[in-house]
């Protein structure tokens, strides 16, 4: 612990921190371009520049020099001004001044840090340098003239993607930033360039000339497009969503979100639901909700009543599900849409166990049936910070690219049984194994039970370590779970049944063809699949149109609030869910939104703890749920493309282009500007 | 300067084939003394051998002049998590006016290759990287097969002239790029990477090649090490003065009447420097304008200045120059000076990574002004200006380049202000002003 001296102010920092560091825990600004906490420090900006002493006479760049004992700093002096002014003025001097015009103003730090540190003026009596655009795929949008070289983009995508497939060509002031064959960068991550582009020449693509930062209203969310739970920040103009840009919460997202976070956005205004329907001789015909309601009242359920959840439903709007369903008489929930039926006894066993800042630190790690970048992109981030601490990484399952070096043993679930001695030997040695269970092993008979066998077989518990961990990809999935949203037997028992009403909550990837006999109806926000098959339409709200709760693949509980309204006559789904109990004559026991989160409060009391929700892990390994084991076979992959995941992205534009051009190479023409 | 330092004698010289006159091949590199029973001299031992050339007082070759046994010492003595150390000779010798390497590499390799050697063990190096500059084709050629002739005489590789020390020569070719001169950079080209200059700390002695310990040594440095053991730390400190010592190559060009590559006493004057090996300045001496007395990188010097001064290190610190490489570029009277450091200005321009702000971004606005200067299409105030602009690249920057591209515009402001202002206001006479409105 050295203990530093920051502008006269003594003080102890950590061992390892930098001068940076100290002065900012000083309480003092230093201003950075090319330096981020999250990225590897290249020390090139030289903005960072402070008086160190001893040292040599000249300023230091802060962000790369070690503190160390007895260092007295200054941030304040003539020569840090100086150097502050000069490299801020050779920064401006082949920049662009074309702010009025620049996606990035009001939100640059070269303006900001401009007021702040540079002259007054310019000096600068030349021809200022011109960049060539580089193409960068549907998401990024370059200005290389703005460029100030800071590699902070190329850092990102070689140590956090692991897509190094942005860097720096030529040298001198010729140096330009650029994807070298100028081919879409293939990362699910790459939208977090934008982010980190301290200036305007990286920008968001489908938010161009959108608004100004200033005329948006900034609204805390949770993201639903995959179980993660990312924590953003749904920036709105009117009734409109313009964009999602991540927030910081270290425990889930650290600083990144994945492109469909982001650029969904624009599906929430297309193919929306805006009125209810009623289905006339066959066919969907606008209708108002009484009309739509009286419908709904004139099936004779006798009881048999069934709802199915969507994979971006809130707790709330389930919790109201739920308690419509047993109003009426109904016992039968099922959020698994395509048909898994894995056993849910023990919620622990299909939890996120490690956690996700947990499963950083894991030493040794079997992937079993499941492409982590597709399923949760974020995840994988995190796989990479493991490996980057000396993991190893075994898989099963379908060879894909993760960004790093995984040991695949075969795609074959028979090898669970039998894992080859190495791998044994491995996790052997460990002291925090993990083990991560995908999609493609839930979907699986017997696979779960497998992989619940090796929990004692591969030792992955031990001391404050629970090594086994189930991946999720639907953000209402462990929140419909705690809410009893699983029907032994999965969606299959459901549709035996037969249910004679059927509530579909966004329920977009259910083959509805096994439910011809129920009168089924829709209560979600997009045009897709569950309005087609549906009878009765009841246009519901996104997730940026209510306030909810969610619980992410970790089990976490989160809460989002509403960003705008949902348009037309759609109406958040708990109220619509209530309204129609009144019509039913099975009134439901909330009148508001707070009332309702009270009653799901005391139903079940973990979703009213933010945080980690603990499910019980038992203590004794025998007491884990007993399930068939014995599986054999290929895994499947269940996400057939990424960017199509749901209903959101499926009505936008933009994941549209993703897809087509990242995962069916299409080629794009570009306009000329 | 009291000193009055005397010329070397020929039996004195390190370098006795720097001319070619004879061959550079192994057999007669043994008859000239190189790798004359080398087993001994590693027998000296690792910590002696670095004593010796501390003693020695032998200061870096490559322009810094960093005492060299003490950078050899910073090198680990022993391996404490299986790390070996590396040895990475610098032949990437692009700074203009700079020509003793190649003449060192391809007239009188195994001089270097049996320094090689000699240094590598002494830091307990694994292998030594010899970084040849991209445009010295033959001289790579030269180089690949004197460390051929060498491993065929079982020199190098296993068990090294019969010391049981292992140590293997590689050469790596460059591909034309200043920057990799500078050490960093130059293991960053040898990892694979882009020649962009690391930051330090962590220093190349604790992380360096493959984050291995590394030491950097320029070709001379290396090349002198064999000898120095051989005929003695006092006999290489004889020569010079204190804290300069030694024997230096150097290379002088431009307005004398014989340039050459001449091996002289450190601290020699200027003035016998030219009298005796370069057949004077080219129209005598008082036709001598300025003189560049290190390389491209250190300010100029006036005549007047650099007559009696004497060629090393602290003698030319004390004019406000260096002595860099010891290229002594000479110009006489007939010179354009601002044009001359102009266009040494578009040199470090080019040459600049384009990692770093100031670099990038002042390299190009110097030249730029520089040229505008050299025409005389400036105004008086902005000579204050780009001296400015050299104070904020210089000590800004992650590597020297940004001081090598700072300091012969300074050089030139101070010492030739008038030649600059006489040609703005000429141009500012002889054509009518004219002022854009604003």
């Amino acid at each position: 612990m050295p203990k530093v001296k920051v502008d006269g102010v003594e003080l102890e920092v950590p061992a390892g921190a930098t001068v940076l560091q100290a002065c900012e825990m000083a309480g003092k600004e230093i201003p950075r371009f090319c330096y981020h906490e999250r990225l590897s420090i290249a020390g090139n900006c030289r903005m960072c520049l402070v008086e160190v002493k001893p040292g040599p006479p000249k300023p230091q760049a802060s962000c790369a020099l070690p503190a160390a004992e007895n260092q007295e700093i200054f941030t304040q002096t003539e020569m840090v001004k100086k150097a502050r002014e000069g490299v801020m003025e050779f920064l401006l001097i082949n920049h662009p001044l074309d702010c009025p015009i620049c996606d990035q103003g009001g939100e640059c730090d070269l303006q900001d840090q401009s007021v702040a540190y540079g002259r007054g003026g310019s000096r600068f009596d030349e021809n200022k340098r011109a960049v060539t655009e580089k193409y960068m795929g549907p998401i990024v949008k370059t200005v290389m003239t703005r460029c100030i070289q800071c590699t902070r983009c190329v850092r990102f995508a070689e140590e956090v993607a692991g897509v190094p497939e942005i860097g720096a060509i030529y040298r001198g002031e010729n140096m330009q930033i650029t994807t070298y064959l100028e081919h879409a960068a293939k990362s699910e991550l790459s939208g977090n360039v934008v982010d980190l582009c301290p200036v305007g020449a990286l920008t968001s693509k489908p938010y161009a000339f959108e608004a100004r930062p200033w005329e948006l209203k900034k609204t805390h969310a949770i993201d639903v497009m995959d179980a993660v739970g990312t924590n953003i920040r749904l920036d709105s103009r009117g009734r409109q969503v313009l964009r999602a840009v991540p927030r910081i919460n270290d425990d889930v997202n650290e600083e990144w979100a994945s492109d469909k976070t982001r650029h969904n956005v624009d599906g929430l205004v297309r193919k929306r639901l805006d009125k209810p329907y009623v289905r006339k001789d066959g066919k969907l015909v606008p209708a108002t909700w009484n009309e739509a309601f009286a419908a709904v009242a004139a099936v004779q359920h006798g009881g048999s009543v069934a709802a199915l959840a969507g994979d971006l439903l809130d707790c709330e709007t389930m919790f109201a599900g739920k308690a419509l369903v047993e109003k009426l008489g109904g016992t039968m929930l099922e959020g698994r849409q395509t048909g898994l039926a894995y056993d849910v006894s023990s919620l622990s066993a299909v939890n996120f166990n490690t956690t996700l800042n947990g499963i950083e630190t894991a030493d040794v790690i079997l992937l079993v049936g499941t492409n982590l970048r597709w399923e949760a992109p974020l995840v994988n981030t995190r796989l990479r910070k493991a490996i980057k601490k000396g993991a190893k990484v075994f898989g099963i399952g379908p060879q894909v690219d993760l960004t790093y070096k995984v040991e695949w043993l075969g795609n074959d679930a028979s090898l669970l049984a039998k894992l080859p001695q190495a791998v044994v030997e491995a996790f052997g040695k460990a002291a925090r194994p993990a083990m991560i269970v995908g999609g493609g092993v839930l979907a699986k008979d017997g696979a779960h039970g497998d992989t619940l066998a090796l929990v004692e077989t591969l030792g992955l518990i031990k001391e404050g370590w629970n090594g086994y961990n189930v991946l999720h990809f639907a953000a209402a999935r462990m929140g419909g779970l705690m809410l009893g949203y699983a029907t032994q037997g999965g969606i299959k028992a459901v549709a035996a049944a037969s249910p004679k009403l059927l509530f579909s909550l966004g329920a977009d990837e259910v083959d509805y063809s096994a439910f011809e006999d129920s009168f089924k109806v829709y209560i979600g926000h997009h045009g897709d699949k569950g309005a087609h098959a549906a009878d009765v339409i009841l246009p519901g709200a996104s997730y940026a149109e209510k306030a909810g709760t969610y619980v992410n693949l970790e089990g976490r509980v989160q809460r989002g609030e509403k960003a705008v309204f949902a348009p037309g006559d759609a109406r958040e789904d708990w109220s619509i869910l209530r309204a129609l109990s009144e019509v039913l004559g099975a009134t439901l026991p909330f009148d508001s939104f707070e009332q309702l989160r009270a009653e799901m409060e005391k139903a079940v009391p973990a979703l009213g703890q933010i945080g980690l929700a603990d499910y019980g892990w038992p203590n004794n390994l025998k007491d884990l749920p007993s399930l068939p084991t014995g599986a054999s076979g290929e895994f499947g992959s269940p996400i057939k493309d990424f960017y199509l995941t749901n209903a959101i992205c499926r009505a936008s534009p933009t994941m549209q282009q993703c897809s087509a051009e990242l995962i069916h190479g299409e080629t794009f023409a570009e306009a000329a500007e | 300067m009291s000193d009055v330092i005397a010329p070397l004698s020929d039996k004195d010289r390190i370098f006795t084939n720097v001319y070619g006159f004879q061959d550079w091949g192994i057999d007669a590199a043994i008859k000239r003394g190189d790798w004359d029973n080398t087993k001994k001299l590693l027998e000296i031992g690792q910590d002696e051998i670095i004593e010796r050339i501390k003693a020695s007082g032998l200061r870096g070759r490559g322009g810094a002049g960093f005492p060299t046994g003490m950078k050899w010492s910073f090198m680990p003595k022993e391996s404490k998590d299986g790390r070996p150390s590396f040895l990475v000779i610098n032949a990437d010798e692009s700074e203009p006016g700079s020509c003793k390497d190649r003449e060192i590499i391809r007239h009188d390799p195994h001089k270097l290759i049996e320094g090689a050697l000699v240094a590598g063990f002494a830091m307990r190096a694994r292998a030594a990287y010899i970084y040849i500059r991209g445009e010295f084709i033959y001289e790579a050629k030269v180089l690949f097969a004197a460390v051929e002739q060498a491993y065929e005489k079982g020199f190098l590789g296993k068990n090294a002239c019969g010391s049981g020390y292992d140590f293997d020569v590689f050469v790596h070719r460059g591909a034309g790029a200043y920057i990799c001169g500078e050490e960093t950079a130059q293991i960053e080209s040898l990892e694979g990477k882009k020649g962009q200059p690391r930051l330090k700390p962590p220093f190349p002695a604790g992380a360096g090649l493959y984050g291995c310990p590394t030491t950097v040594n320029n070709v001379e440095s290396i090349a002198v090490a064999p000898t120095i053991l051989r005929r003695g730390s006092e006999w290489f400190a004889s020569f010079g003065r204190e804290n300069n010592k030694g024997t230096k190559l150097f290379q002088i060009s431009g307005h004398v009447n014989k340039p050459c590559v001449v091996e002289e006493s450190m601290g020699i004057s200027f003035k016998e420097l030219i009298d005796r090996h370069c057949g004077g300045i080219r129209g005598g001496w008082d036709n001598l304008l300025a003189v560049i007395p290190g390389g491209s990188s250190v300010p100029l010097v006036p005549a007047k200045q650099i007559m009696d001064a004497p060629m090393d290190f602290d003698g030319l610190k004390a004019l406000g120059s260096g002595l860099g490489t010891a290229a002594v570029i000479v110009m006489d009277k007939s010179t354009d000076i601002v044009r001359a450091i102009s266009r040494l200005s578009y040199f470090y321009k080019h040459e600049s990574c384009g990692q770093c702000t100031p670099c990038r971004e002042g390299t190009g606005w110097m030249w730029r002004v520089m040229e505008r200067l050299r025409s005389g299409e400036a105004d008086i105030g902005e000579i204050d200006m780009l001296h400015e602009v050299t104070k904020q690249v210089e000590g800004h920057t992650i590597c020297a380049l940004g001081d090598a591209a700072a300091w012969p515009i300074q050089g030139l402001i101070r010492h030739f202000r008038p030649e600059i202002e006489r040609r703005i206001n000429e141009n500012k006479g002889s054509a009518p002003v004219m002022e854009a409105a604003e």
